[in-house]
């Protein structure tokens, strides 16, 4: 069980969120503009990094508060 | 390869058992190969004794970066079927299936694979009406299936509680006859000695670091024992797709989750068949040792530590207890994880890649041990001829920017 920290409730068992996914993922600033292959980067494509990464939680039975942060994929250990 | 037989078992039994060869060379890499498979799993091995056998190659390495069968080969709950809703799956997955039925004789090698069927269940008026559906959709397909009403669910599988007073009550199921089990650890070892007899390099304990390109090619790779040139290479790595695309230098649609099963104590025979519920979310077989083997759904989040959370576990006991009250007496034995490479719409991606010379055999999910020798077997005519298997066809890379998925998201028996 992972003990992750909300910025607003502090620090609550992993059963209280909902992981998600890669953070800072912007949404193309010109839909209209972008092609096919440039759709299947945003809507499909990931950096499934192993190691460090940037994500979103929500605290979804608590709060409800988004929040993203850092986490190592290899350990589960969360970057301070 | 000295042939597996009664009359050998009945020879070697009488010289105490010391005239066995190894099963399959432990070979050292060897600077240049026609193919190099990445992956020694059962993909990466079915892959290459497909190569060797059906298609002239015999120049093959395979790399696995720890032992033949340690990765998610070993860490399946072994269940077989191809009970697909769509018709792209049904047919590549029922072509696994085939190729099941004959694999022990092939191989020369006992896979165990017990055909004891796989019962799906419905507990909602929807699960029924997509039950039916699907049963409809693969007899169209040429792939058994019937529906079996309540009353016929409790006679296939007598442990299981059908009565009104459940939590979840069975409103009837799917059952897939031809479907089943196999021993997993036997596909791994039966595939890598056949594939050594045929000339295949399998090298053990052999990670890989990088990938030499020239343009649009690779030329070699660099491994933890040395660089390796290699004309084809096929990369069949599950959970570590997207760390080997990016030394490639493209992404893919595909995420790393755990996925964790366990095993109960041995007991005597109890069930006789494959159990799986998609609502309650479950899925039970008696393994030839006596213990129940469990499994359920991944960790939502993304992790390469093959290691899972508790709750997870804790909801599929649940789940498990909610169907088979009568189990709730037996202690669990041991639990594992596998990192599984979840693609957007449930299904593999099998082909070519922005790379001329490196092909893709990935995103099989929570569902690709079923898949062992059909997975092979196309993915090695997609190497040889250098264009796609018609089965796969439709799983190549380029469905994500085409549009055309292949979503069995929900509609695959299980949810993913």
């Amino acid at each position: 069980m992972l003990t992750i920290v909300c910025p607003h409730c502090g620090a609550r068992d992993q059963t209280e969120f909902r992981a998600g996914g890669e953070a800072d993922r912007p949404r193309p600033a010109d839909p209209f503009a972008l092609t096919d292959a440039e759709w299947a980067d945003f809507l499909f494509m990931r950096g499934n990094v192993m190691g460090l990464q940037r994500e979103l939680w929500v605290h979804a039975a608590g709060c409800g508060k988004w929040f993203s942060l850092t986490r190592d994929t290899r350990t589960h250990r969360f970057a301070p | 390869m000295r042939r597996y037989s009664v009359l050998a078992l009945l020879r070697e039994s009488l010289t105490g058992h010391r005239g066995w060869e190894r099963a399959w060379e432990d070979a050292t890499p060897k600077s240049e190969y026609d193919v190099v498979i990445i992956g020694g799993g059962g993909h990466g091995l079915a892959t290459a004794y497909y190569l060797a056998g059906q298609h002239g190659i015999t120049n093959i390495a395979v790399l696995e970066k720890g032992w033949i069968g340690g990765g998610n080969t070993g860490r399946n709950t072994t269940i077989v079927r191809s009970n697909y809703l769509w018709d792209e799956s049904a047919r590549l997955y029922d072509h696994a299936v085939k190729l099941w039925e004959g694999l022990t004789d092939d191989l020369n090698y006992n896979v165990m694979f017990s055909q004891r069927g796989v019962l799906n269940l419905a507990h909602t008026l929807g699960d029924v009406r997509e039950g039916q559906r699907r049963v409809n959709a693969l007899q169209l397909n040429g792939v058994d299936s019937e529906w079996l009403d309540t009353a016929a669910v409790k006679r296939f599988c007598p442990p299981l509680d059908v009565g009104a007073h459940a939590r979840y009550p069975v409103l009837g199921g799917t059952l897939q006859r031809r479907a089943g089990t196999a021993r997993h650890d036997a596909v791994a070892w039966g595939y890598a000695r056949a594939a050594s007899a045929r000339g295949v390099d399998i090298i053990q304990n052999c990670e890989v670091t990088g990938l030499v390109r020239d343009g649009a090619r690779v030329t070699a790779i660099d491994t933890s024992r040395g660089r390796i040139r290699a004309g084809k290479v096929g990369m069949a790595v599950a959970g570590h797709s997207s760390v080997l695309a990016d030394m490639a230098g493209f992404r893919l649609p595909v995420e790393s989750h755990t996925l964790q099963a366990l095993v109960s104590e041995p007991i005597k025979p109890v069930l006789d068949c494959v159990v799986m519920s998609n609502a309650v979310h479950v899925y039970v077989s008696q393994s030839d040792k006596g213990e129940l083997v469990i499994g359920a759904g991944i960790d939502e989040y993304l992790s390469y530590a093959q290691r899972g959370s508790f709750p997870v576990i804790e909801h599929q006991m649940g789940a498990l207890l909610a169907l088979f009250p009568s189990f709730s007496r037996l202690r669990m034995l041991r639990s594992w994880g596998g990192t599984v490479d979840i693609s957007p719409d449930a299904s593999p991606i099998i082909g070519r890649t922005p790379i001329d010379n490196l092909y893709i055999n990935c995103g099989w999910g929570t569902g690709g041990f079923k898949a062992t020798p059909g997975s092979g077997h196309v993915f090695a005519h997609t190497i040889a001829r250098g264009e796609p298997h018609p089965l796969a066809a439709p799983f190549a890379l380029d469905r994500f920017t085409s549009g055309r998925l292949i979503d069995e998201h929900g509609a695959a028996a299980v949810a993913h």
